[in-house]
């Protein structure tokens, strides 16, 4: 027997191809990351802080000199918190990836028959799940502090799906920087560099008629902004939110939703371009 | 390494690994194929047991068949105690083996090794050297890249001498020894002025010209017929009165034919000097 036909195995090599293997090949990645979060608790804990930090120091600190007529200050505030620690929370694909790249794991799995896809849709799955999470959290310290949803239930559960949904799309474009700059610490440094104007030029945390013109044109478009005035019109009973935000509620459902998918349209192809060429 | 492990695609050129083209039929190539690199690419904050059951998973075994894998290999390579730690607490040389561990779970046809040794404590480097020699004596093909060319010489049947991106020289390490000259003798007569005539004495034995060092009474002589020769030194030595305090038969290492090669030393010198005394010894009773 020749060493080619040792090695023929057609059964064996048809097994790795196709839709089956790849979505169990992505639960397994995901798997493994929620595993990493659970066996590094000060990850988790450090990351749960500083949104809660975020949450008090606007609500109790630069709240007070805040005047948002027509709403409770707290109700506006909430869904754009919402909105910044899944931003914050989502930079952790980018360091993620650039870990197991500086440690060869992603050599690892390159080297396994097993799809390619699944080591980014398992990291951003897992970010997500971990999001979900992490907005949870806010939801509850949001309530110790007199936020409520006014919208029903199924308003709210929306309200935090939206923001998790825009979590996952921040994940693709964290996962770009980790993957083309490698280097933890540098991708996290980045990160938070890029990241910075965005959250707070939005209407994250303030009204946006309160800034000058030319910054009020940025953060109109700012996909915070979108985000942000997508959930509240979730979360706030319609009147107030049609007073604060202006139009039809629907119409920030749908923009929030179209900065969603023009995200997701531009950054998951650039990121697996970037996986394929590490 | 990296190109022919699928890893990167070559700008020219081609490769076939177990028949298969590394870039046309990559998909086919990888579960044939085995790495384990010089970055233990296991993951710290698993246990052992679960690293090996990831990547069986990752090969597509079911997950009972994964986990079954998984001890196998954790008994085989010695860390059945520490599968359920987390690998952080582990030693250089066990986090070494479980990479070695799981780069077998998926019975790969040809295992690859990227420098596998480097960065570890002479015994933790015979402990693995003994784990690889044990796979290849089971039938797996090993590729290995070194920089220790003792390791080289302990597990490679053939050896390629690669030297700024070039292949200089290729064959068994045999093959290699003797293009540097073969065997030397080496012996220090205790009055350096009957050195040249012990060089005499032993004419009988050497294949070339001796080289005597009046001053310190040296004299190293290329000779052939393996260990016999150092009897037969003795012997003459002996009969004719010369009194010797040092007697060894040199056998070129892979750093000799590195350094013939290239005319300068291996770039990165064993750390394990013991290990390199490989001429057998002998001494005048």
């Amino acid at each position: 027997m020749t060493v080619r036909e040792l090695v023929v195995r057609p059964a064996a090599a048809m097994r790795h191809r196709g839709l089956a293997p790849a979505v169990s090949d992505t639960v397994v990645i995901t798997q493994r990351n929620l595993l990493k979060y659970v066996r590094v608790p000060t990850l988790l804990v450090f990351s749960t802080i500083q949104p809660v930090m975020f949450v008090l120091l606007f609500a109790y600190v630069f709240g007070g000199a805040v005047n948002i007529p027509g709403v409770n200050y707290k109700d506006f505030l909430l869904p754009g918190i919402f909105v910044q620690t899944a931003v914050f929370g989502s930079m952790q694909t980018g360091i993620g990836l650039a870990d197991d790249i500086s440690h060869g794991m992603v050599d690892r799995f390159r080297s396994l028959p097993m799809a390619r896809s699944a080591v980014l849709s398992g990291r951003t799955i897992s970010d997500t799940v971990r999001n979900l999470l992490v907005v949870l959290l806010m939801t509850g310290v949001g309530y110790l502090i007199g936020f409520r949803f006014h919208g029903g239930l199924l308003f709210a559960v929306a309200g935090i799906l939206l923001a998790v949904l825009f979590s996952h799309a921040f994940s693709w474009i964290s996962a770009l920087l980790g993957l083309t700059i490698k280097d933890v610490e540098s991708t996290q440094a980045a990160s938070f560099a890029s990241i910075f104007p965005f959250v707070f030029a939005s209407s994250a945390f303030v009204p946006i008629f309160t800034m000058p013109g030319w910054l009020q044109a940025f953060a109109k478009v700012n996909p915070i902004s979108l985000a942000a005035n997508g959930i509240r019109a979730l979360t706030l009973d319609q009147k107030t939110a049609h007073f604060v935000l202006g139009g039809s509620r629907w119409t920030h459902v749908w923009q929030a939703l179209l900065a969603i998918a023009v995200m997701l349209v531009i950054f998951v192809p650039l990121s697996i371009r970037a996986y394929r060429k590490t | 390494m990296r190109v022919l492990t699928t890893l990167l695609t070559p700008d020219e050129g081609s490769a076939r690994v177990a028949g298969h083209d590394v870039v046309s039929d990559a998909d086919e190539v990888r579960p044939l194929i085995g790495l384990a690199g010089q970055y233990a690419a296991v993951d710290e904050t698993l246990t052992g047991r679960e690293n090996l059951v990831m990547v069986g998973r990752l090969y597509h075994l079911e997950r009972a068949e994964a986990r079954r894998r998984a001890d196998e290999l954790l008994e085989r390579f010695n860390l059945a105690d520490a599968g359920d730690r987390v690998v952080k607490t582990y030693s250089g040389g066990m986090r070494r083996r479980l990479d070695l561990a799981a780069s077998l779970v998926g019975k790969p046809l040809v295992l690859f090794l990227d420098e596998p040794t480097t960065g570890l404590d002479p015994s933790g480097r015979l402990e693995l050297w003994g784990v690889i020699k044990e796979l290849v004596s089971d039938g797996t093909t090993l590729l290995l890249t070194t920089q220790y060319l003792e390791e080289a010489d302990q597990l490679a049947d053939t050896i390629a001498v690669i030297d700024r991106g070039r292949v200089i020289a290729q064959g068994t390490s045999d093959e290699l020894k003797e293009r540097v000259g073969g065997d030397r003798l080496e012996l220090r007569a205790d009055d350096p002025e009957q050195a040249e005539k012990a060089a005499q004495v032993l004419s009988d034995l050497r294949s070339g010209a001796p080289m005597v060092d009046q001053a310190t009474g040296r004299i190293s002589l290329p000779v052939r017929g393996g260990a016999t020769v150092l009897i037969d030194a003795v012997r003459a030595l002996d009969r004719a009165g010369i009194p010797i305090s040092d007697l060894a038969l040199h056998r070129p290492t892979l750093n000799d034919v590195f350094f013939s090669l290239t005319g300068r030393a291996a770039e990165a010198e064993p750390e394990d000097e013991a290990a390199e005394a490989r001429g057998r010894r002998g001494r005048r009773p």
